[in-house]
């Protein structure tokens, strides 16, 4: 559609639109209510369905039947909204069920703040609901890589059959920038006669079961085995990471989302003074991408994590690292972003140290 | 001379299969009277059942039809999901009283009140089966349960919920009736009831609800025609039978 300036949380809803998500079922939450609002006018210019649900936890089953349909579904909510989805998201995975869910995360816990936060590390990435599953988790730093985010989450809904997050934070959401959100997107990868409901008559009155109770132990553990399966043949295909002017860096700043940004404008100004720094930044942050992050261990002398919380990512840095990378770590939290200059004074900090 | 059927298990009833339900139990017949509909009305390849959390959480074991599992009391969001994207097919939920009215209160009442066009299918019972016996929101007063064992005290724990007649307070909701499975003479109206719950959704007329009181002989400590009995001297008295909406 061309370059368009449009506002974060519209320019989300309108890739959703241009990758064929037709339905869209969704609670009210700040800081993402115009995701909501932009759907409910635009989806019935498509023939679609948008329907405000009664809560977060309505909504979110709302998407596992719509999903069940192997059509194209998505939810968006802010952190405490995804809390109360969680339980759903943990079916979803188990039913294997296509679905996308777009979590513009506020600053927690509790109530906590409206402003930008990436608190919800830990849980979109290892916590989202019991069992044992995994969610991908897409994690955004500029709104045109948001557009771009949004319309391949359905693809890999489809493709694996299960939910996809979009990890934003108030940040992604509130900007405006231009965008060029890329038309014809929708193709229905998902196959849906196969495993859908709905085609039984289709199908010559063979039915399908979308589940994900198995009482007998084997037969569980043969689900689960198969999602694992599934999860590493993701690692393999979907691990996605963003290097900059690492080659040659003493220092690697390790960020994602919208501090990736903040992060490169310290970065090029500590550049023009002669220091040797770069960033390393996982597009998706689950699957992790470990073996990038191992990569930098021959030239790299230290790591300085970036993140807006107390520390969420580090766990994985240092897993990738192997240890062997000193790693430090720099954060705000609350609803404050780190500042250019707090990460250049950082940065300075640790140069001083190994000289 | 040709041979007259005049009784057969239903098409719609998986061949070969027998519940795991307990001796006595109504769900068995309210299953039967669900495959017979499904049957009649022709529409088992284009139904989709929801599964709830509870007893019935198995029933597309003995069900030939598409099913999708609901969390626990979540079952008419998720036909309301698959509903509205393919308005083409007929969807049902089939939902206890812990389900339905406790922890999935939420959800039917705002079901009910977009008027989805859904038929649900509500199995009161009085208890909790599946988890063992505790108390239910329509557990009677003075009923006995693992979590109320000198009986349900309302001042305590409130007292029991009459979903119909909460519903029918709605203005949306269009067809909303209680029958019973306790006796064979209720058997015709239960079975009207759902057939035309049924037909409802196939006319697009909107939400249909059906609750039917049930028994639970082996978490209510009686034997099955003792149930039957207490659930006529009970619990019809303080859940009247009838139509409590109707949109005709």
């Amino acid at each position: 559609m061309g370059k368009t300036l449009m506002k974060g949380t519209e320019a989300i809803a309108e890739a959703a639109v241009q990758a064929g998500c037709k339905y869209f079922y969704g609670y009210p939450i700040t800081p993402q209510n115009e995701i909501p609002e932009y759907m409910s006018k635009r989806l019935f210019e498509v023939g679609g369905v948008y329907l405000q649900a009664e809560s977060e936890v309505a909504a979110s089953n709302m998407i596992l039947g719509g999903g069940a349909t192997g059509e194209r579904v998505m939810t968006s909510s802010s952190s405490p909204g995804i809390s109360l989805m969680s339980e759903t998201l943990s079916y979803i995975a188990g039913q294997e069920v296509p679905v996308v869910v777009v979590n513009v995360v506020r600053a927690g816990p509790g109530l906590g703040g409206i402003l930008p936060s990436q608190s919800d590390y830990n849980q979109a990435t290892c916590g989202i609901g019991h069992g044992d599953f995994n969610l991908i988790v897409l994690a955004p730093g500029s709104l045109q890589e948001t557009v771009n985010m949004v319309q391949k989450a359905f693809d890999l809904a489809q493709i694996y059959r299960m939910p996809v997050m979009v990890l934003c934070d108030g940040v992604i959401g509130q900007i405006m920038e231009a965008v060029d959100i890329p038309e014809g997107h929708g193709k229905n990868l998902s196959n849906p006669e196969k495993w859908a409901c709905g085609y039984m008559r289709e199908r010559g009155g063979k039915r399908n079961i979308i589940r994900s109770l198995f009482l007998d132990p084997d037969e569980l553990e043969e689900h689960n085995r198969k999602l694992e399966a599934k999860w590493h043949e993701i690692e393999k295909n979907e691990t996605s990471c963003e290097k900059y002017l690492t080659d040659d860096a003493k220092v690697v700043i390790s960020a994602f989302g919208t501090v990736g940004r903040i992060a490169r404008s310290a970065i090029d100004s500590l550049r023009s003074e002669g220091y040797k720094v770069g960033l390393i930044r996982p597009l998706l942050v689950s699957p992790f991408p470990y073996d990038d992050f191992e990569s930098l261990v021959p030239s790299c002398k230290h790591i300085l994590d970036v993140e807006m919380n107390w520390g969420q990512m580090l766990k994985d840095v240092n897993r990738g690292v192997k240890y062997r990378i000193p790693v430090s770590f720099y954060g705000r939290s609350g609803g404050m972003c780190p500042g250019v200059e707090e990460i250049e004074g950082e940065c300075r900090k640790i140069f001083a140290e190994l000289s | 001379m040709a041979e007259k059927i005049v009784y057969q298990r239903p098409k719609s009833w998986i061949d070969g299969v027998h519940t795991h339900y307990c001796p006595g139990c109504t769900h068995g017949i309210i299953h039967r009277m669900l495959c017979e509909i499904l049957d009649e009305l022709d529409i088992q390849d284009i139904t989709t059942g929801v599964a709830p959390v509870g007893c019935a959480a198995l029933m597309y074991g003995y069900i030939d039809t598409d099913f999708i599992e609901a969390p626990h009391g979540r079952a008419p969001a998720v036909a309301t999901g698959f509903k509205r994207i393919r308005p083409d097919r007929l969807i049902f939920t089939y939902q206890g009283d812990g389900d339905l009215a406790s922890i999935g209160m939420a959800e039917i009442v705002h079901a009910a009140n977009r008027s989805e066009n859904i038929t649900v299918i509500f199995v009161n019972n009085a208890i909790y089966g599946m988890t063992g016996g505790q108390m239910a929101p329509t557990t009677l007063i003075g009923q006995k349960t693992t979590t109320t064992q000198s009986g349900r005290d309302p001042l305590r724990a409130g007292y029991p919920i009459r979903m119909s007649e909460m519903l029918a307070s709605l203005a949306s909701p269009c067809y909303i009736e209680r029958v019973s499975a306790a006796k064979p003479a209720h058997l015709n109206g239960l079975k009207k009831a759902i057939k035309k719950a049924f037909k409802n959704q196939m006319d697009n007329k909107g939400f249909s609800f059906v609750e039917i009181l049930s028994t639970c002989p082996t978490n209510w400590g009686m034997r099955p025609t003792d149930a039957c009995d207490w659930l006529v001297d009970n619990m019809i008295p303080y859940y009247p039978l009838g139509v409590f909406k109707d949109f005709e």
